[in-house]
């Protein structure tokens, strides 16, 4: 077998192995919980007997540990079937496949903006360094990490839902909520615009300082000056050479965020701008303590980030020869 | 005397620091003609690197000011533009730097980095290129040359990286090439293979080689004209022949005292210079290295010129006599044949 296939195929085993774990962890952190009775848990507020007893049967709580937990992994991964009891007997996972589309639509969005912005901002802040511009984007970077999510979106929603509505420059701006792409692909935009700045904001301001930062510790690589004393322009010195090992950390950095927002991290987002995502499903189960549904979104976010960290390997590996299997 | 390549004109640079104006090359002049070497001896901090740096305008710190001049072919690079300045860069003059580990980009084929200077300055094909590349890292000893252009710079050894960087220098033939201190990030078998691979490529091409060092060794073998330098400035310039035995200046015998010879009696200990070299930012008044000198006198306090004393376009930048200098060095310079001496 190629070194390349074998590092894949392990690296897939080693994520699989990870899976296990984390579900092992959810699980006993849900059921295993000293002095927490799971059926009354699970069952919702204020539970009649029935309820509690049909727990106790479906989910075979008072069977051995191991079965208890194949059971449950069963109703999330096989069937499919597992329900919620405070929101009248919902199924979860299909809940949340219907919620995906909405949170990737906005987590996609929102990481192309900041990919993009960051980047040119960070190189603009290194190769403007020791002029006035350098200090006054970082400054402006600082202030979008330093903005709450929360904030920026309420401002967000009182300028182009509020006063400014009325006006010409947000009246295509649609009222809160997410419109999908297979219906109306003009709406999914122009919906999903403002909810794209607000999230991205945070994240430029971060990758732009670790840019910027990268970037002027490799401007003074030996392999830089090289670039430079074989005649090549400063552009290419600097796309080819500086920006290209530069994005490594920058990289692995997107892969952690990204998985983190796709599994549910957008949740203030989604909740300030209405979008109906998995981070809005997870807001409203913590609001009614629903806690099968709370369980499937953990393990459900827990699998993105772990997907993503795969990748972000591959990914590595596809950019620095050196980490390469030999 | 043909006409000469390179020509660096009373080259000042000054660095502004927070502790104030430093300056590391004062008013260096060297002349190179095609197919000699020129060797630039001096410690570490004697600013020997910090010129050839200026010479390719390679210093990129916003706080370095230069003035002078470097005549190339004719042409002052220092008024040049950027672009003007490339064209030359990889071309006209190539450069080969101290550190092989470090000086290739580590996420790139070591080919493809070849192939991108030769593409840079030539309208060439990349086969082309590509075929040039193999011939280039055949012709430095890259055994296997076609395989292991695809190979990436980890994949070599420190030697095998040097060869690299030398077959990426000499790449468009250029009429200079400057090697910055090239043997000494590598242990001691490898450094003679690379300076007989050095020789070599300078008598097949006919390059004219500015050898940075700070090893009397690596001059003695390789260079023609040598030029020695301590605290920016140079203080004696001649031939090699010159250099080595009929030499001026007390810290050019200093530096050749502290050699371990083998052709003479082993001393009890190998000389050194006693002292450290004075800090850029304070230098003394008149002679910068009086401080550490045992032949100081009182005219060592006024700046000795950098003149031909002997009258053979020898230069040194010493104030005593010529007979003076004659009875007082060979105590440097061969001490142990003193200590022998009843």
């Amino acid at each position: 077998m190629p070194p390349v296939l074998t590092f894949i195929v392990r690296r897939t085993l080693w994520t699989v192995l990870v899976m296990f774990v984390i579900t092992v962890v959810v699980f006993f952190i849900f059921f295993k919980t000293p002095g927490v009775d799971p059926a009354r848990a699970l069952a919702g507020r204020n539970p009649s007997p029935q309820t509690l007893a049909e727990v106790r049967a479906q989910l075979g709580l008072n069977r051995p540990l191991w079965i208890q937990y194949g059971i449950m992994m069963k109703r999330i991964f096989i069937t499919r079937n597992l329900a919620s009891y405070s929101d009248q007997g919902e199924l979860i996972v299909p809940e949340i496949f219907a919620a995906a589309p909405a949170t990737l639509s906005l987590v996609f969005g929102a990481a192309v903006i900041w990919i993009i912005v960051a980047i040119v901002m960070g190189v603009a802040a290194a190769r403007l360094r020791g002029t006035i511009y350098d200090p006054i984007l970082m400054i402006l970077a600082l202030i979008g990490v330093s903005a709450p999510v929360f904030w920026l979106g309420q401002v967000c929603n009182y300028i182009t839902q509020g006063g400014l509505h009325s006006t010409f420059v947000f009246s295509w701006v649609p009222p809160l909520g997410y419109t999908s792409f297979t219906v109306s692909p003009l709406k999914w935009f122009e919906g999903l615009v403002f909810p794209w700045i607000t999230l991205s904001i945070l994240y430029i301001g971060f990758y732009a300082r670790v840019l910027r930062a990268n970037l002027l510790e490799t401007q003074s690589e030996d392999y830089v000056r090289t670039a430079r004393a074989k005649g090549l322009s400063e552009r290419r010195v600097l796309v080819r050479h500086t920006l290209r090992t530069s994005m490594i950390t920058f990289v692995s950095l997107f892969g952690l965020d990204f998985g983190a927002l796709v599994g549910g991290g957008a949740i203030l987002t989604e909740v300030v701008f209405g979008i109906h995502g998995v981070g809005f499903l997870t807001w409203e189960a913590l609001q009614n303590l629903d806690l099968p549904t709370i369980m499937a979104v953990v393990i459900y976010g827990a699998f993105f980030i772990v997907l993503m960290n795969a990748l972000v390997d591959i990914g590595y590996a596809w950019l620095d020869p050196r980490v390469r299997p030999a | 005397m043909p006409d000469p390549l390179l020509e660096i004109r009373d080259l000042k640079v000054t660095f502004r620091t927070d502790d104030g104006l430093v300056r590391a090359v004062d008013g260096v002049s060297a002349t190179l003609y095609p197919g000699e070497t020129l060797g630039i001896v001096g410690e570490s901090g004697s600013g020997k690197s910090v010129t050839m740096m200026s010479v390719m305008r390679l210093i990129t710190d916003p706080n370095a000011q230069f003035e002078g001049e470097v005549i190339y072919k004719g042409t002052n690079l220092m008024g040049m533009s950027q672009d003007q300045i490339r064209s030359i860069r990889g071309a006209g003059i190539g450069m080969i730097f101290q550190d092989p580990m470090t000086s290739l980009n580590p996420v790139y084929k070591v080919g493809w980095q070849i192939e991108e200077q030769i593409r840079e300055h030539e309208k060439v094909s990349r086969q082309a290129a590509r075929d040039r590349v193999v011939e280039l890292l055949s012709s430095v000893g890259i055994p296997n040359a076609r395989e292991r252009a695809d190979a990436y710079p980890h994949q070599f050894s420190g030697g095998m990286r040097q060869r690299v960087m030398i077959a990426m220098a000499v790449s468009c033939n250029p009429d200079v090439l400057i090697a910055d201190e090239p043997t000494t990030a590598l242990d001691v078998t490898i450094q003679a293979q690379i300076l007989s691979l050095i020789k070599k490529l300078r008598e097949d091409f006919g390059t004219a080689v500015v050898l940075i060092t700070h090893d009397m060794g690596v001059v003695a073998d390789m260079a023609d004209r040598i030029a020695v330098m301590y605290a920016g400035r140079i203080v004696e310039q001649g031939t090699q022949r010159d250099l080595f035995y009929d030499p001026q200046h007390p810290y050019t015998w200093g530096l050749l005292g502290s050699i371990a010879r083998l052709d003479r009696p082993r001393p009890r200990r190998l000389a050194a210079i006693p002292g450290l070299p004075p800090s850029l930012m304070r230098l003394p008044e008149g002679c910068a290295f009086g401080d550490r000198c045992a032949h100081r006198f009182d005219r060592c306090a006024e700046l000795p010129q950098l003149l031909d004393r002997v009258g053979n376009g020898h230069l040194d930048a010493c104030h005593l006599s010529r007979q003076d200098k004659q009875d007082l060095r060979d105590r440097t310079v061969h001490p142990e044949l003193v200590e022998e001496r009843p």
